[in-house]
């Protein structure tokens, strides 16, 4: 996958796997499968079991990419590591309080406060 | 000074013509036809925020019109016609000062929207699907399932706030 394909910016800090998600509108279908990729791939191919995804540049996401948090949330936790969220807009936060997501996700603030929960 | 708001290459329009004032102080009415996949869907969406941002709507209300108009409009293609080449999903939009109103109408076997189960109860809070409903329930005045669920009518008002939150 050539560095222009990829929707992750990957980091490591700490031993804490940072991805940041490079696209501002997740939103189509196409997008939001390939994103679903390479999220599972830090699990289920690199092995990876702390893992912090900042939502910095996020401005829109859809339902659909709901469903792939979720189930990156129950892979990293079946795989016994931690999954946090960090560095939300409003705007998204409140789609995450909206569908109760905030109770099951661990949403911090920024990314110090998510790196302190490991 | 005039603009095309809409390729003509995107849509069949019923109303003609896509041409409007500038700024944007008579209410539009359009009609657009699409093909059942979800790149003609989200250009269409596309467009109607564009049409919200020339009326000046703030970015709270487009960002929830936007979210609005994925859902209703890729529960049209997807779970509607269920992404069948010989089924189309037809949007109308009506945009003023006030408020914006779109109905979505697919060709499909329709739904009842009251069966859907609500995703924040617990035993369902972990499936990855079923909260694009709730969303529009949110952030629409009115979001309501006519004609066995075929067709959806998603309305906003300017400036509507959203439901109280926890912890806001």
């Amino acid at each position: 996958m050539s560095k222009s394909d990829r929707r992750l910016d990957i980091e490591e800090i700490s031993g804490v796997t940072v991805a940041r998600l490079l696209e501002k509108k997740i939103l189509d279908e196409a997008n939001i499968e390939a994103l679903g990729q390479e999220l599972f791939a830090l699990v289920d191919k690199d092995g990876r079991r702390k893992i912090v995804l900042d939502f910095t540049l996020v401005e829109y996401l859809s339902s659909a990419a709901l469903g792939k948090l979720i189930t990156m949330h129950k892979k990293v936790t079946t795989a016994k590591g931690k999954l946090a969220l960090c560095s939300i807009q409003k705007d998204i936060l409140d789609v995450f309080k909206i569908t109760q997501l905030n109770k099951v996700l661990t949403l911090c603030t920024d990314l110090d406060d998510a790196l302190s929960k490991f | 000074m005039v603009e095309n708001v809409l390729p003509a290459s995107l849509c069949r329009c019923r109303y003609s013509p896509l041409i409007f004032d500038v700024a944007m102080t008579k209410p539009v009415q359009l009609e657009v036809i699409i093909p059942s996949n979800t790149v003609d869907g989200l250009s269409l969406q596309e467009q109607l925020v564009s049409l919200m941002e020339q009326f000046s709507y703030s970015t709270r209300d487009i960002f929830a019109m936007r979210l609005s108009l994925e859902e209703g409009i890729t529960n049209a293609i997807r779970h509607g016609n269920k992404l069948s080449p010989d089924k189309s999903v037809t949007v109308f939009c009506e945009i003023d000062e006030l408020r914006m109103r779109v109905v979505v109408t697919d060709e499909g076997d329709g739904f009842e929207p009251d069966a859907v189960p609500d995703p924040t109860l617990e035993e369902f809070i972990e499936r990855p699907c079923g909260r694009g409903l709730m969303l529009m329930r949110a952030y629409l005045n009115i979001c309501e399932y006519s004609e066995g669920g075929r067709r959806l009518t998603m309305e906003r008002e300017r400036n509507s706030p959203l439901p109280v939150l926890e912890d806001d």
